[in-house]
């Protein structure tokens, strides 16, 4: 048996340097993400020079309190606001792709964006509140509600017996249409007044950014990511294959469901607070993947990072493209996404999904 | 020395019993053991039940060796991950870690397994991108980077050339040599059986009809129970012996067969 030889052990190396070159990526992914926040908080209606932005951010007292206000309490925030909830999306697409073993599968097809729209649409159409909430509150609660209504639709469907993973994201894909045709129905009545505001919400938009929610999809992020990440043998290893993957030792049940729990948490309260932006949770992990491979060590942050930079680069299109407008970035996310997500695809062409 | 052992074994898919009343006698590690029999006889079942994968009835014993050191390589799927070989095997190695950090020594026994299996080559090959039969290879080395010291494979020479066969089973008896593991694997090619496997445990409609020394186990009369076929075992001119398939068995109701 010539060809089982016991050569010298050389692949160690060769991956060593496949780490170092996956590590190399996820910093410039972080160095672009911190130099798309920095054009994207220099940009806006009051034009400031870079350098002043700048200035404003490092020594806040040194400048006027006009331009202090507009760069720490206004464009800060919906700044911050587009990478919070960019890595948000882009972490619950990446998890429900892994565990529904579906390269479709996010946020918006499992239908959480859908029932989130409709649930703000409630509020703001019919004023029902799905849980007591004070009247300033009531859309982003109502949608929070109701996309966790959805998740928690299909957390109980994968809890029974003999479902598999396709009936899973079939199920999604009903829940879509579902609450889609609830939308369709109450915008058919709504007054017009109300229409605007609920086809703007479906839009997606940061432009209600605060400190608040950035400090909540943090903390729901810094909740969520060191659970993740120790699973993350796991994990990857569920990517083998459900049988696979119980064959070395993977409760795959448990970690599907547990995944399930999070990522419904991930995915709900950004798209409660900034509508509809689904395009995020499907393209953030894709192009984490093609870069980096989907070993969760390097796939978890890199999905985190590669959606943050696609939403705050978007936050910035958003403004620089009519200048003077702050266009809906759910509108910008596929317009300008889709045609770099096909290119990407195309060109790479890797025979992983 | 490590050994296997079923008491009175049954495993059930609802109401529908699949494996029922499995008992043999212990199965020595050091050597191979082969799993023999028709198609839907509760091959996987079996194997998925003593990987504790299911419950069911009766028990597993072990000696030596503890449900830890048991590996299952279930039969062959498509990979569909973007991970390269090397990373997979890794992979394996690492279930159960909370920790990041991989060690040298890790990953000389990920290098070591890829050599002993003949893929060190495809070290750094994208999964998708394997043959059938290499990525049947890859399983091999996933399952045994751990060096469990009980393992069960399903079919796993069955995407692989003759040569392969060959090359596969005699690196998998040499693993059993060198660990003293017990080796339990599901072959269909009954030749392959009798020169490389010692013991033989052959399966018929769920029900465990033979088990032991292969000779002894693999029988004319037993191969047209198991499968409905008519043949002969003789020894060829180099003195191993040979089954030689005559054709279907003239008896129209062959057990195990639909």
């Amino acid at each position: 048996m010539a060809s089982i030889a016991n050569d010298a052990p050389q692949h160690a190396g060769t991956y060593r340097g496949l780490v170092a070159r996956r590590l190399m990526v996820l910093v410039g992914l972080g160095v672009l993400l911190l130099l798309s926040v920095a054009v994207d908080v220099s940009l806006g209606p009051a034009r400031y020079a870079l350098p002043d932005v700048l200035k404003t951010l490092v020594a806040p007292n040194t400048v006027d309190l006009q331009m202090r206000v507009v760069v720490w309490d206004i464009r800060m925030p919906m700044a911050i606001l587009a990478v919070t909830v960019g890595a948000s999306l882009s972490l619950a697409g990446a998890q429900m792709q892994t565990i529904l073993a579906n390269p479709l599968a996010s946020p918006f097809t499992l239908g959480l964006s859908a029932a989130a729209s409709f649930g703000a649409a409630l509020a703001m159409v019919l004023g029902v509140a799905l849980f007591p909430a004070a009247v300033g509150l009531m859309v982003p609660i109502n949608a929070f509600a109701a996309a966790m209504i959805a998740s928690l639709l299909i957390f109980g469907l994968s809890t029974m017996r003999g479902v598999t993973v396709e009936t899973i994201v079939l199920l999604g894909i009903a829940l879509v249409f579902t609450f889609n045709a609830a939308l369709a129905l109450l915008q058919y009545f709504a007054s017009e007044q109300a229409l605007a505001a609920v086809v703007f919400w479906t839009m997606g938009s940061l432009t209600k950014a605060t400190w608040g929610k950035v400090a909540i999809t943090a903390a729901i992020l810094a909740i969520c990511t060191p659970l993740f990440a120790r699973r993350a043998w796991a994990l990857t290893a569920i990517r083998l294959g459900e049988t696979r993957a119980a064959a070395m030792g993977v409760p795959v049940k448990r970690l599907r469901l547990e995944t399930l729990v999070l990522v419904s948490l991930l995915a709900a309260v950004p798209v409660s607070f900034v509508g509809t932006i689904g395009f995020i949770g499907i393209v953030g992990p894709h192009v984490a993947r093609l870069l980096l491979g989907e070993d969760q060590r390097f796939f978890l942050p890199g999905a985190m990072l590669s959606g943050a930079v696609i939403l705050s680069a978007t936050s910035v299109l958003s403004k620089a493209l009519l200048p003077g407008a702050v266009l809906p970035i759910g509108i910008i996310t596929a317009l300008v996404g889709v045609p770099f997500f096909m290119a990407l695809i195309l060109t790479k062409g890797r025979k992983a999904w | 020395m490590v050994r296997l052992a079923l008491e009175g074994l049954g495993a059930r898919y609802g109401k529908r019993s699949i494996i029922s009343d499995a008992t043999t006698p212990w199965i020595e590690g050091g050597s191979l053991t082969a799993l023999v029999g028709a198609n839907a006889a509760g091959k996987s079942t079996l194997f998925r039940r003593i990987a504790g994968q299911m419950g069911g009835s009766g028990s597993v014993r072990l000696s030596g060796a503890d449900q830890n050191d048991l590996r299952y390589m279930p039969q062959d799927t498509a990979m569909t991950a973007a991970l390269t070989v090397y990373e997979s095997v890794i992979l394996a190695l690492k279930q159960g870690a909370s920790g990041w950090r991989l060690s040298a020594q890790e990953l000389a026994s990920v290098d070591h397994v890829l050599h002993r299996f003949g893929i060190a080559h495809l070290a750094t090959r994208q999964l998708p991108e394997l043959s059938g039969g290499q990525r049947q290879s890859v399983s091999i080395a996933q399952t045994l980077v751990t060096r469990p010291k009980i393992v069960l494979m399903d079919e796993p020479t069955s995407a692989l050339d003759l040569y392969r066969q060959f090359e596969i089973l005699e690196a998998l008896r040499r693993y059993a040599v060198d660990t003293g593991a017990v080796v339990v694997l599901a072959l269909h090619d009954l030749n392959q059986v009798m020169r490389s496997c010692a013991t033989t445990i052959a399966l018929a409609q769920g029900r465990i009809v033979a088990a032991g020394d292969t000779l002894e186990v693999l029988t004319p009369d037993l191969i047209r129970q198991l499968y409905g076929i008519d043949s002969r075992v003789e020894r060829c001119s180099r003195g191993s012996p040979m089954m030689i398939v005559d054709g279907p068995s003239s008896s129209a109701h062959a057990a195990g067969h639909c």
